[in-house]
């Protein structure tokens, strides 16, 4: 399989356990070859771009600069969709403008040739070797299981930046889920975004944009949300209580990284794949799809559910988080 | 701090703007598509197509004013289906620098949010969630908000209190510090 340069972001060392923990279940059983960049630093986000362009630039190539001189020929990786944004950027201006790519070599006293591709976790799990290594190591088939896939703005627009063919439908991870049995629901606001930091700093202004996702969510019968990203996740999950309480709805959609479901596919248990981290309480909706037979698992690993019920039947040890 | 502009200099601020951000002002026909599909609708006080008509017009002066280019957030919508391609969030970034400069700034928290950001990465290298909240929280008069999900961030492990940190902190210092002294590309 093919080696990447790494580059996980601030979240995933703080607040994305799940994703963090999931991915590295899957990286394990699969022989994923990630490779971190050394002493990477904060890609800049959207506040150093709000506030001067060219340190937008700086500040993410800096670890795209890294990359190159450590692992020369690699594609760079990244797990948050904020930060692929601002990497590809970086590379995108670069790339076209000659000028620039000197002066931020200038800056950060370092070659930087803008060469190497930035690949989001979905490209990287759209890789056919990684797709054959996850269907042969399936332990379950998450089946029935009805999800909407989010995938947010960062990764989708813009399309010159992204690459994206269809930025209002990208398809990417309703694939990705497809490989191990999920039924990804057809839906309206796969790319609709959340607000981002404004759900911090502009509250009143921004909940809203969370209602509206899971009540579209809901109104095409999906039982969970699926993210791909820190930032995405964080803001529906942790926000799910609160909107139905604000707005005095009745949401039921835990929100699931889609790393989570592979590694439950791959037979990981609730604490391999970080599900008692979540925020809404997610493992009913799992339990109930394991009860009502609708996953299924693979003999073996159902006798081994009755010897061992902490290694793979977990999931339905129940509520340990929450 | 650079005064208030008259009509010729919000003119040729606007153009100016407009020739960074690779649009032709002239070419929206006002169909308001960017604004029917605009999440951050609800709170603008100026819809994103009438922002494209007052730089059109000259009047950055409403533009720099207006809560609209705090609140937009970036989100690439309106750009994506506009059928001439006018790409409003950079003419909201762009009119935001300019209005940062003069000291226009109609909601104060999206500010200080991104100050509290740039900050901790001058401190630390990376962003610090819980300093990042704490200090924001503080400084907004928001106590409250979002504080009530540390406990359970702690005791869920989704936080750690340890700080991550970058080891060569001087690099993206010294990278932060000559962007900011070649002023920026704006
Ligand atoms: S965008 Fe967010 S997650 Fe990515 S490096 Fe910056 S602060 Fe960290
Ligand atoms: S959906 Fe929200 S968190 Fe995700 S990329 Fe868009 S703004 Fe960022
Ligand atoms: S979608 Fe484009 S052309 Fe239509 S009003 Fe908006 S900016 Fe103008
Ligand atoms: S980029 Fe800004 S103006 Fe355009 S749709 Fe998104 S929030 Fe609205």
């Amino acid at each position: 399989m093919k080696s990447y340069a790494y580059f996980p972001g601030c979240s995933m060392d703080s607040t994305a356990v799940t994703y963090k923990k999931s991915f590295e279940y899957i990286a394990a059983k699969t022989g994923l070859d990630l490779k971190e960049i050394p002493d990477w630093s904060c890609c800049g986000s959207t506040a150093a771009h709000t506030k001067n362009e060219k340190m937008a630039y700086a500040l993410a190539a800096r670890n795209l600069a890294l990359a190159e001189k450590h692992f020369p020929g690699l594609d760079v990786v990244t797990p948050c969709a904020a930060c692929y944004s601002r990497l590809r950027y970086a590379n995108y201006a670069a790339r076209k403008n000659e000028d620039l790519r000197q002066e931020i070599e200038e800056i950060l006293q370092m070659e930087y040739k803008a060469e190497p591709e930035v690949l989001n976790f979905l490209d990287l799990f759209s890789d056919p070797d990684l797709q054959e290594e996850i269907r042969k190591g399936i332990k379950r088939q998450l089946k029935g299981l009805k999800a909407a896939c989010y995938y947010g703005c960062l990764m989708s627009r813009p399309r010159e930046v992204t690459g994206e063919t269809d930025p209002e439908n990208p398809m990417k991870m309703d694939e990705i889920l497809r490989l191990v049995g999920v039924e990804p629901v057809i839906w309206d606001y796969k790319t609709e975004c959340c607000g981002a930091s404004h759900q911090v700093d502009a509250p009143e202004a921004s909940r809203e944009l969370i209602d509206r996702i899971f009540r579209n969510a809901q109104a095409n019968h999906a039982d969970i949300i699926v993210t791909a990203c820190p930032l995405c996740n964080m803001n529906l999950d942790m926000r799910e209580e609160e909107i139905n309480r604000k707005f005095q709805r009745s949401y039921q959609i835990p929100v699931f990284q889609f790393t989570e479901l592979i590694a439950i596919a791959l037979g990981a248990s609730a604490s391999e794949c970080g599900i008692h981290h979540h925020f809404f309480p997610a493992f009913d909706v799992i339990n109930d799809q394991i009860r009502s037979g609708n996953i299924s698992e693979k003999r073996e690993q159902v006798q081994k559910v009755q010897e061992d019920p902490l290694k793979s039947g977990p999931i339905i040890v129940g509520k340990a988080g929450k | 701090m650079e005064k208030i502009l008259n009509r010729d200099e919000g003119r040729l601020l606007a153009e100016r703007i407009a020739k960074e951000a690779d649009v032709k002002l002239h070419e929206c026909y006002q169909c308001g598509k960017c604004s029917a599909g605009c999440p951050m609708a609800g709170s603008f006080d100026l819809m994103p197509r009438q922002i494209v008509h007052l730089m059109h017009l000259g009047d950055m002066e409403t533009v720099m004013k207006s809560k609209s280019i705090w609140l937009c957030a970036s989100c690439h919508t309106c750009v994506e289906r506009c059928p001439h391609d006018i790409d409003i969030p950079a003419l909201m970034e762009k009119s935001r620098m300019e209005a940062q400069k003069r000291g226009y700034c109609a909601v104060r928290n999206v500010k200080l949010f991104n100050d509290i950001f740039t900050e901790t990465i001058r401190g630390f290298g990376k962003s610090q969630e819980v300093i990042l909240e704490g200090i924001y929280n503080v400084g907004s008069g928001r106590l409250l908000q979002d504080i009530n999900h540390v406990p359970e961030m702690l005791q869920k492990e989704i936080v750690r209190p340890e700080l991550n940190q970058v080891r060569n902190k001087d690099h993206v210092r010294s990278i932060m510090k000559k962007c900011e002294e070649g002023g920026a590309l704006n």
